[in-house]
């Protein structure tokens, strides 16, 4: 028995070792402008955009695959500085940032299960067991992925009201 | 424009026909009582009033209705008194038409002061023996915000004023937008008041002197002013120039010191605050009366009204009322709240007038003078008007290719949003949209980058409660594990002296 554990362990160890030179040695440069495009970005891996969290959506971003423009939570303020990152030149035009919306608890059909809570990337639904949830509209980046794990349909995206802080003057119609 | 002027390249603003009279020399009115009052928690720079009142709540004029909230925040009280029927939302007086929080009352019609907090009975009290701090405080605790439209809390200001060390203080009587007169009625009835608020806001702030600017088309008002203030050698009465936009806080500065503030600067950086005439007089009544902002006097003025003039209006009184009370000539083509110039187009007539309110203007078809917008000329006329030397066709040719960045090159910030460039232009280019526009954008970028950078925040420390949680869970494990273990070699050391004892026994 001493013999087995012995090799066993001498093995791990050569190995371990082996891996962690090769690690050092063959190690990939990843993109840095990979990084740098994921740092700015929200960081909710929430997958509106269609990719497979945060990291993809940049390096999507970065290799052409996907606009400046395809993170939804982001808005105008984060495809500009994308834009900038890339020296792409940005239709803004297209994207809609009057619209971005946010999670609602429908309080009358709401039973408390709590599984909206347990997915929501940035803790913002408040609630406990048998209790009527709500979302804090603060911290909500409308990420819908509460939506789905909803079992009463009481979760529904409603877009953000404009209040008289946020009014912006419409552009003058062209000429 | 003066010959001197041309040479000298100090062109700047313009030169609208005033239209004041014959509205500013008509005595003051004052308006009938409406039924009801619509009070908004948020008439000044800042965040909204905290409502303190229930609905159904019996409340006298002058009560506190809603406190301040937060540093940058002024108190709202009850114009009248009656009873106090929703805690809801009021549409504002705001070209968007949107809702703001507001509380409306029901007037008993009896307009029944309640009794002034902090003011002895004594006839000899002395504001003067108060100290400066103090006197700040009364005037933030009677709800007195700037008078001249942009509603900053007066309070906030005369205390940023004696922290950065003030010496002069410059009262803006200039009242440069055509259609106004609200401060000049101001000075012609109640200049002994103005003088009175002049020298309290004097003694706040610490400041020497006190620098009062009127344009020289208020005659009247230089005359009344000067002699209120002929006790008073650190009160100085200044005619400025007629010339629009004068009654800027940064314009007059210059009229009236010969310098100039900095791009990015204040006036109190160089030492001067600047105070609307309305608000000393505002000042007076709070410290002397120990009665709070509730009513204003709003310039009646326009082609369309049948008679114009300066009225006293409640705050939260609807415009429709006060149309109701005085009565339309004909049909006004646009209804505007302030000055022509720099005013509010409003949404309704069911919108209340607010602390900032200096004038209600019902424009005729003709004066309003609509017209479709035609392409630039680059005639630079805009340039040449402009107040402060920005490049408005630049910009706005910017701002319509979304190129947000390049205007702000070019001084987007700077812009005061007065409207001279718009007023010259011959192609009727809505150009202080243009700005208005990109203001508004830009802040709205600005809070979205904000509101990312908090969305990282959270979603890290949703990751650390994660980890903290499963550590915790595993380190209750353990310790359960180990509980048990050590429950477990209890009963078998246990069961094993029991074994021993009765081994022992079948030995014996």
């Amino acid at each position: 028995m001493i013999a087995a554990v012995l090799s066993l362990t001498l093995l791990g160890i050569a190995l371990g070792l082996g891996l962690g030179v090769a690690a050092k040695k063959f190690a990939v440069e990843g993109n840095p402008l990979v990084d740098e495009l994921t740092a700015l970005m929200p960081g909710t891996n929430c997958g509106q955009c269609g990719f497979p969290g945060c990291s993809g959506a940049a390096t999507a971003v970065v290799e052409g695959r996907a606009a400046p423009t395809c993170c939804p939570p982001g808005g105008k303020a984060l495809a500009s500085e994308l834009a900038e990152k890339l020296g792409l030149s940005l239709d803004l035009s297209g994207m809609v940032d009057e619209g971005p919306k946010i999670a609602y608890v429908s309080e009358e059909i709401c039973i408390g299960c709590c599984r909206c809570i347990k997915v929501c990337p940035t803790d913002a639904i408040l609630g406990a067991a048998k209790q009527i949830h709500n979302v804090i509209r603060e911290a909500c980046t409308g990420c819908a992925a509460c939506i789905d794990r909803c079992p009463t349909e009481a979760m529904v995206m409603k877009p953000v009201p404009v209040t008289l802080q946020h009014w912006v003057w419409p552009k003058p119609a062209l000429v | 424009m003066g010959i001197l002027d041309r040479i000298f390249g100090n062109h700047w603003g313009i030169h609208p026909d005033d239209r004041k009279r014959p509205a500013a020399d008509l005595p003051l009115r004052r308006l009938p009582l409406p039924s009801h009052l619509y009070v908004p928690l948020q008439q000044h720079i800042g965040a909204p009033a905290r409502p303190i009142v229930l609905v159904g709540q019996k409340v006298l004029k002058g009560e506190l209705i809603a406190e301040a909230q937060g540093a940058t925040s002024a108190a709202i009280h009850a114009p009248s008194s009656g009873t106090i029927t929703a805690v809801g939302e009021i549409t504002a007086p705001h070209a968007s038409g949107l809702p703001v929080p507001g509380i409306t009352i029901e007037c008993d019609g009896e307009d029944r002061w309640i009794e002034a907090a902090d003011i002895p009975d004594d006839p000899a009290f002395d504001p003067f023996s108060l100290e400066p701090a103090e006197i700040s405080r009364r005037i933030g605790a009677a709800g007195v915000v700037g008078m001249g439209g942009a509603t900053f809390p007066s309070a906030l200001k005369l205390n940023i004023g004696k922290k950065t060390g003030i010496t002069t203080l410059i009262i803006n009587g200039g009242e440069c937008e055509p259609y106004l007169s609200c401060d000049d009625r101001v000075m012609r009835d109640f200049a002994a008041e103005a003088v009175d608020g002049i020298r309290l806001m004097l003694h706040a702030t610490g400041a020497k002197e006190a620098l009062v600017g009127i344009e020289d088309n208020k005659p009247e008002a230089i005359a009344t002013m000067q002699q209120a203030a002929a006790g008073f050698p650190e009160i100085r009465i200044c005619p400025v120039p007629a010339r629009y936009p004068m009654g800027s806080e940064k314009h007059l500065f210059s009229a009236l010191t010969g310098k100039e503030v900095p791009a990015d600067g204040r006036t109190t950086d160089l030492g001067v605050l600047v105070h609307n005439v309305g608000t000393a007089a505002a000042v007076h009544t709070a410290i002397r009366h120990g009665r709070p902002l509730v009513e204003r006097i709003v310039t009646l003025n326009g082609g369309a009204w049948r008679a114009p003039g300066n009225v006293v209006a409640p705050i939260g009184m609807l415009v429709s009322d006060i149309i109701a009370a005085t009565e339309f000539k004909e049909q006004p083509a646009r209804l505007i709240m302030g000055g022509p110039m720099m005013g509010t187009l409003l949404p309704s007539e069911f919108v209340p007038v607010v602390k900032g309110s200096s004038g209600l203007l019902a424009l005729t078809a003709e004066e309003a003078a609509d017209g479709e917008a035609q392409p630039c000329i680059r005639c630079s006329s805009c340039v040449r008007a402009c107040p402060v030397g920005l490049l408005p066709l630049e910009m706005s040719a910017r701002i319509r290719n979304e190129d947000y960045a390049g205007a702000v090159d070019l001084g987007l910030k700077d812009c005061i949003a007065c409207g001279c460039c718009a007023y010259v232009c011959p192609s009727r280019i809505p150009l202080v949209q243009y700005f208005g526009h990109a203001k508004g954008e830009l802040a709205a970028r600005d809070r979205a980058k904000l509101r990312n950078d908090a969305t990282k925040r959270l979603v890290a420390a949703r990751a650390e409660r994660l980890e903290r949680e499963a550590k915790e869970k595993a380190e209750a494990a353990a310790r359960r594990k180990a509980e048990r273990a050590k429950q477990k070699a209890a009963e078998a050391a246990a069961a094993a002296a029991s074994a021993d004892t009765s081994g022992a026994e079948t030995t014996a």
